[in-house]
Parts: structure tokens; sequence; C-alpha cells
């Protein structure tokens, strides 16, 4: 085997947006491990100034194609925390539900498109077509399911215009809600498929683990295992919760020597988000098909291997579906009322948080008397994950040196795509150069 | 990411083309493309130069979503001192030559586009209608009327009605009026019609009294430095 090894993988493949790896060795001895990324700044921060509150959320959307109902709710959070401005128990009850659609259309997307070929030694989703036709329209189903939910309830399947401060512009009948809830008993099942599938390549998953921080939202009174509403929380908080206005307390965006990337650290030198970090802080609280699917690949609290953020998503995906089953049945008990939401702007600064699929998200944004955006600042969980990365990357490699450019260059595109990153997103990513 | 929500029916497209390359769901490259369909606007030197050699290797190139066709939400950009952009965002670091950003473009204002799929995002169906049309070498037709008549044709309340400030009236169709659909006024994802009636516009406005400021406020939305945001 050869000791030198010259890795550059220009652009990784199957994930949104750019991000590159470098790994420079010589004589078996590790000079460089880089994790870069190059994606275009886009300036959101600075383009939602001057617009109104009831333009942001259309805006901000904007910054991710996957994960835009996300946004729009972190962005709608913060508006009506910076004005006051209320929301009835039945809104809330249908936004969660519209937010869990998209979590469950993004882990459907990573675990069958992104992240299943590299199980299945495939290049890509498209030989699989060949290889397993029915795990990929099952997989296919789940997508296409989820995607309808978030179009019934949204609008449209990615970029929401139901969604305002408040509450909603208009929300499904009570017969499109059952129908739904009949199509989520369907994708149950088509769920349960897709795990036995993922299972029996679940030798392929590298036993890699690091010790590091897990930040997430908790809820409680009452606890339930979040994405919309709470605190935040890590493995090293001893159950202390940071209340979401204080979010910079957790962040504390940095630069290190020798290198100018902004990277975000609480406890510890690096932390990570997702659906792990939401696992390890919660899993108690998931329903039971959910926990089963933990359970069928020994994942318990606390395991501190990236690599099962795959499973992590398994299991989340579960939990919305069995979850929005039970809350249409309780919406539906209630009866839907029609509601005109009517919002007065005012002056003032609010923050919003929300578990995007791929992690914890922070917009904040200050107004002027008529409502207009005077400054704005967002935290996206991609960029909360990159020092984790970085970090996972100088443990990792060392590891597996011995087994060629090949294998190293794959296992680290696949540590990459396992946090699920969503580098488009990244509105504060500097240059990053790690020189040993 | 409209591309992969088109789910099965992606599985028909794939047997009708050979897809070479698609970095985003694919680790496969190719070189030459029939077909290129690109996404994104452009704002720095790199995206210029790749843009160039994709032109240069593909026999049709299609401008794919709001960012491309129009520049889009990205142009809002364009309306600040970019030096000023930079402060905002990065502070004291935003010299770092990483950081630099130039005039948001869109793709027609760097290479020649042969064909656009409007939105943002995109109508899958009018993707697949494109696709279809080009691989049967046919050439597809893009609605030239605006939102209002197909908003019109559903039946829906017009939003002016309500206080709403909705661009219907001068935004290209072929969405089927989806926002105005669900509540939500027409903020312009897909352009402005090729001959957009301003003198029309105005007079709605005074209809309902309010200022051109107003609806100028909502067309920088997706349409900053275009026309005719700007008259």
């Amino acid at each position: 085997m050869s000791k030198n090894i010259n890795i550059n993988v220009h652009h990784v493949t199957r994930v949104e947006g750019h991000g590159n790896i470098v790994v420079n060795a010589k004589n078996g001895k590790i000079e460089k491990v880089q994790w870069q990324v190059p994606e275009a700044p886009r300036f959101f921060e600075a383009m939602v100034r001057g617009r109104s509150y009831e333009d942001i959320q259309l805006i901000v959307s904007r910054i991710c194609g996957i994960c835009s109902i996300t946004h729009s709710f972190a962005a709608t959070k913060a508006v009506e925390a910076a004005m006051g401005i209320t929301v009835s128990q039945q809104a809330d009850a249908i936004r969660r539900l519209l937010h869990y659609s998209e979590q469950l259309q993004s882990h459907v997307l990573h675990i069958g498109y992104l992240a299943a070929p590299d199980f299945f030694a495939a290049p890509s989703v498209v030989p699989l077509v060949a290889k397993a036709p029915d795990a990929v329209k099952t997989i296919i189903r789940a997508h296409r399911a989820a995607n309808a939910w978030s179009e019934l309830i949204g609008g449209r399947t990615t970029h929401p215009v139901t969604i305002k401060p408040g509450g909603f512009t208009k929300i499904p009948t009570e017969k499109e809600f059952r129908q739904l809830q009949e199509t989520l008993k369907e994708t149950l099942k088509d769920l349960g498929t897709i795990a036995g599938v993922v299972l029996s390549v679940a030798g392929n998953i590298p036993k890699f683990q690091r010790d590091t921080e897990y930040v997430s939202l908790k809820q409680t009174n009452p606890s339930a295992y979040t994405f919309y509403h709470g605190d935040i929380v890590s493995n090293d908080s001893k159950g202390k919760t940071t209340p979401v206005k204080d979010w910079h307390k957790v962040t504390n965006e940095y630069v290190v020597a020798q290198s100018t990337a902004k990277w975000a650290k609480w406890h510890r030198d690096a932390y990570a988000v997702g659906a792990l970090a939401r696992f390890n802080n919660n899993a108690e609280l998931l329903t039971d098909g959910a926990k089963r699917v933990a359970k069928m690949f020994s994942l318990e609290k606390l395991c501190c291997n990236p690599f099962m953020n795959t499973v992590a998503q398994l299991a989340e995906a579960v939990h919305v579906v069995e979850t929005s089953i039970q809350m249409i049945d309780e919406l539906l008990t209630k009866g839907l009322k029609t509601e005109n939401v009517k919002t007065t702007p005012k002056a003032g600064k609010g923050a919003g948080c929300v578990e995007a699929p791929r992690g914890i998200l922070f917009h904040e944004y200050e107004f002027d008397k008529k409502g207009n955006c005077v400054a704005a600042d967002i935290c996206i969980p991609t960029n909360q994950n990159h020092a984790n990365i970085q970090k996972d990357f100088e443990k990792f490699v060392p590891e597996i040196i011995d087994q060629g450019e090949d294998a190293v260059r794959l296992k680290m595109e696949m540590l990459v795509r396992s946090y699920d990153p969503c580098i488009s997103c990244s509105t504060h990513m500097l240059n990053v150069q790690f020189v040993k | 990411m409209q591309i992969v929500n088109l789910e099965e029916e992606i599985l028909d497209l794939l047997g009708g083309a050979d897809v070479v390359e698609w970095r985003e769901a694919m680790s496969e490259q190719s070189h030459d493309y029939d077909i290129a369909i690109i996404e994104g606007s452009v704002t720095m030197a790199e995206d210029e130069e790749r843009l160039w050699m994709i032109r240069g290797r593909a026999k049709i190139l299609v401008a794919l979503g709001a960012c491309a066709t129009i520049g889009g939400i990205n142009k809002l950009k364009n309306n600040f001192n970019l030096d000023e952009v930079k402060k905002c965002v990065y502070g004291k670091n935003a010299s770092m030559p990483h950081l630099e950003t130039s005039l948001t473009r869109a793709i027609d204002e760097v290479v020649k586009v042969d064909y656009k799929i409007h939105g943002c995002p995109i109508e899958k169906k009018e993707f697949t209608y494109v696709i279809r049309c080009l691989l049967m070498g046919k050439k597809p037709e893009i609605p030239q009327w605006p939102v209002c008549v197909e908003c019109k044709a559903k039946g829906n309340p017009c939003l002016w009605d309500y206080e709403q400030v909705c661009l219907g009236p001068i935004i290209r169709a072929g969405c089927d009026a989806r926002c105005p659909s669900s509540g939500f006024r027409c903020f312009g994802c897909r352009g402005y019609v090729d001959a957009p009636n301003v003198t029309a516009a105005k007079d709605v406005i005074e209809k309902y009294g309010l200022k051109v400021e107003d609806l100028k406020s909502k067309m920088v939305l997706f349409g900053s430095k275009q026309r005719p945001t700007d008259e």
C-alpha cells in the first residue's frame, strides 16, 4: 500500500451546495486534512433590509430549496417575537404538521437519494433503479407523499406561501386532512420497508466514534420530541436550557488562529447539530415506532458515531409520521375554524428558532415602526457543523489512512454526506484553511 | 431539487434521456451535453468561467428557475452598495478575497440562453413538458399572458379586494396561479410578461388608493434591477 496520499475532491457530489476535501499524507504521515467550502456568499442578511415584515419569509425561504419551510418558520417566529404577535393553538398545530412534512421529505431524500448509494457501493441512485427497483420505488413513493403533504398545507412543495405572521392565509379542509392521514398510514409501512433495506446494508456504516457536544432544541411542559418549540440544550449543559433569544451565547461564532473561518462552539471546541443531536438529547420522547427503528440499528442515546445520523433520521421519519397521524385526529376532533389573521407592524427585535432537518436554525430580525427590516442575523445548521466535521476528519483519517487513497476518499465523502450538509445555506462562510 | 421532486416521473424522463452529470444527485461526470440545464445566478468570476465552459460544450442551454432566468431574489443585493453589503454580513472580515462578489446577473446576461423554465420554485409539469419537447426536437410554448388570466379562470376572488398588493397583472402565467389560489398575493417569481401593461398597473394602484411605491416595494422582491421595476 502506498504511503503517499493525495486527495483533492473538488465539489463533493450528492450534497446541496459546494464543499471540498483535501488530504495530503507523505510516508504515512498526514500533512494536511481540510474541509473547505467555496460556495458563493449570497448576503441574505443584507438583502432583507428595507423589506416589510410581511415579505421576510418569502425572501429567506429562498436560502434553501430543501429546508425552505424551516427557514420560513424561523423567520416568521422571529417576526412574531419582535412584534408580540400571537398564534392560535390551531394554527400552531397546523404549522407543526407542515414542518413535519419537510422533516420527512428531507430525511427520505437524504437516506434514499444521497446516502444510500454509498451503502450499496453505487455512484448515485440512478444505477440503483436497475439494482434494487422495489426499494427505489418505495423511497420515491415516501418522498412524493412528503412533498404532497407540504403542498397541501404550504400551497407548494417548496417555498410555502400559506405561512404568514400570526397564522395562515389558508388551511386544508377536514376532508383533505383525512386523506392526508390515510396517505401517512401507507407511508408508515413504506418507512418500515426502507428501514429493512437500510438494515440489510448497515454493515457498510463505518464504525467510527468521536465524543462531541450535541446541540438541539428541548421542549418541556409538556415534554415532547421537538422540532418547533422549546429552548436550546446540549449533552454538556447538564439539563439546563438556554432561551432562544440568547442564541448567540450558544453559537459563539469565532475565528480560529491561522484560519479565518467563522465556526461555532459552545462548551467544547466544536459541536454537532442534526438528527443525531436531537436523538441524543431527546430519544426517550420518540414514538414507539421510532424507538423500534433505533433499536433495529442498536442506536442508543449519546451515540457518537456521526455516520449514525442517517439512522437517527430514519427513526425521526417514523416519529413525525406517527405523531402527525395522531395530531390530525386531535385537530379534527376539535373541529377546524376559519381564522382571519390581521397584524399591525411595530418596532422591535426578535429571534426565532426551529430545527431544520439538518439541525438547529436561528433567525433574528429588527424592525422599525413601519415594520420594515433594519437588521438581520441568521445562523444555519451546516455552519454549526463545519468545525465538527473538521474535528472528525482529524480523528478519522489517521484511523483509515492504511486503507489507501480510494477508500479514504470515499469514507471522507460519506462522512460529509452523513451530516446531510446544506452548504448553499451557509450565509457565514469564510475561507477555511487548516495547515498542520 | 424540484427535479428530484418529480418522483416516479423522473424514471420516465431517464428512459428518454441519458443523464450524464448531475452534481447534486450523482457522482458521475461528463464533458459533452446535448442539453445543459443551469440553475442559479452569476455572482463570481469563477461562475462566469464555468458558464462559458458549459455553454461551449452544450448544444442546447436551458436556464432553470428564477435565479437563472431573471436573477430573482439574489438581485435584491444589487439595490445596495456591494462593499456595504459585505460589511453588513461579514463585518471586519469583509475584505477577504473569498468574499469577493459582483452584481448578481441572470444567465442570459452572461451567455446565450436557448430556453427558460421560470419560477421559484419551477413548476414540475412545465419542466417535464419543456424537456420532453426538447428531446423530441420541438419548440416548447411558454405562456405570454399574465397570472391574472389563470387566476380568473380558477374563479379566485381578486386579492386586491383583500388589501393585498398582488403582482398577478404583470407577471408571467404558467403556475396555475398557485399563490393567489392559496390566498397569498403573487410576488413575481416567474418574472414579468414580455410586455407588462404598466399603465394598467398604475390605474389599479390608484383605484385601490395606493402609491406607486407600495407596488414597487413588492416588485423589487424578484424584479430588482429589471424593467419595469425601475421605471
